[in-house]
């Protein structure tokens, strides 16, 4: 049975310098969706009006976004901007970018979705009992939206925490980069810690994502 | 952005991009695979594989493709378990997309009402009568929009195939990136290969929802 390579985790700050990898990858993660829920709510509300134009160019967005691996829109931000304007952005700023825009569509497709699902009669009922429109929606649509919504927002946050793993690809220093360089400065002295510090990276995400999963099927299931 | 470098970087990028469909379709296959057996292990309530399958879905389901690569890539040789590029892409591929579409097949078969398999057994259908003719086709047909979300998820993932040294699309591009600087023609190549591959699977997913739409019950 050859060494699984745990030790090297135990050296020095091996360890608190994993989690503080995963914290970049978190942070990242963290604030693309803290600005991909008010901007989706915002596109998901506009997806409902029935202007043309807006709707076209929407839906464009929405199209473009979904279809194309994050990974290309990562590229496309991080190469694309400063061969096309001279910028010179960081990798952090080309994710939460990236990630936001992807957020956003994503977003707004679940709150258009959570919109269109309320049933016509809701709004006449209201309309009838004296409800002004304003009030309609405050009281009426927004609650039964939100229910709907926040199962599915709370996926999209594990969504996000699993896609910030490709911000190494474009050079951000995260937990999969300092599990590298662990795995590298130890090569002498412990060959097989490849095994062992990508299990952890492994786990650690696991234990990112999993209670987050279990709290949005927990939320959907009693809201159903 | 230059004519002459866009010809001369196509047949790079078509290389590129028959390696990522094939890798892809391959992947989703054995995850297709993956899914019924899984799917099949928790609906019929099979003692201790169902507990399996259980763990196996959250395991995948919570955790990128690319950690998982990593693992697979650069870990499991070191406890003694060869691996090769493509194989690690396909097995990773599969690993993550079995449990998704194990669930995809999974509430297709819940949606499926008792009352379907009772009316089966009052005709006198035995069990694999009543799974062919009555469970399975109108299982499938709830299936299908989350079948298609997970083959066009997962041709997606594949592009973080460079990661573990596989030349796709992705791969292709930052290394042409990276030794001619001529990131607007590649950039430009990179998206019009991956609509090419995507655009027409994500089209006929929607024509074939459509029509499937006719075949539930009830609705």
């Amino acid at each position: 049975m050859p060494a699984l390579g745990l030790e090297v985790l135990f050296k020095g700050i091996n360890f608190q310098r994993l989690l503080l990898g995963l914290w970049t990858a978190l942070s990242i993660s963290l604030i693309s969706v803290a600005l991909s829920i008010p901007l989706g709510i915002l596109m998901g509300i506009l997806m409902t009006k029935k202007n043309p134009i807006l709707r076209a160019v929407l839906r464009v967005y929405l199209d473009f976004i979904r279809i194309m691996p994050q990974l290309v829109l990562l590229f496309i931000v991080f190469f694309g901007t400063t061969s096309a304007f001279g910028w010179n952005i960081s990798g952090e700023l080309a994710s939460v970018i990236v990630f936001t825009l992807w957020g956003t569509a994503e977003m707004g497709d679940l709150v258009r979705g959570a919109l269109i699902s309320i049933p016509k009669h809701q709004y006449e009922s209201s309309e009838a009992l004296g409800f002004s429109s304003a009030q309609t929606f405050l009281y009426v649509v927004l609650p039964q939206t939100v229910r709907r919504l926040i199962p599915l927002s709370i996926n999209l946050i594990t969504r996000m925490i699993k896609t910030t793993s490709l911000v190494l690809m474009i050079g951000v220093v995260e937990v999969l980069k300092v599990a590298q360089q662990i795995i590298e400065a130890n090569r002498m002295s412990s060959p097989n810690a490849a095994f062992g510090v990508y299990l952890t990276v492994f786990v650690l995400y696991f234990l990112a994502c999993w209670p987050i999963s279990l709290l949005a099927r927990r939320l959907e299931v009693r809201w159903q | 952005m230059q004519m002459e470098i866009l010809a001369q970087y196509f047949p790079l990028f078509q290389e590129a991009a028959v390696l990522t469909v094939k890798l892809g379709l391959a992947g989703i296959a054995l995850a297709l695979l993956i899914g019924v057996i899984c799917a099949a292990v928790q609906h019929f309530q099979v003692p201790v594989l169902r507990r399996i399958a259980a763990i196996y879905v959250e395991v995948s389901r919570n955790t990128p493709l690319l950690v998982q690569l990593f693992f697979i890539y650069y870990g499991l040789p070191k406890i003694g378990i060869p691996t090769n590029p493509y194989l690690c892409g396909v097995v990773g591929l599969a690993f993550l997309g079995g449990s998704y579409m194990a669930e995809a097949f999974r509430s297709g078969l819940e949606a499926v009402p008792v009352i379907q398999t009772e009316s089966a057994e009052s005709l006198g259908m035995n069990r694999a009568q009543t799974m062919r003719y009555i469970i399975f086709p109108q299982a499938l047909s709830v299936s299908v929009p989350a079948l298609i979300a997970n083959i066009i998820f997962l041709l997606k993932e594949t592009s973080v195939f460079s990661a573990v040294s596989i030349m796709d699309l992705m791969f292709t591009a930052k290394d042409l990136i990276g030794m001619h600087y001529n990131t607007t023609e590649s950039l430009f190549l990179l998206v019009i290969f991956y609509l090419m591959i995507l655009l027409p699977v994500s089209i006929a997913g929607s024509i074939l929802e459509r029509r499937l739409r006719y075949a539930g019950f009830g609705a």
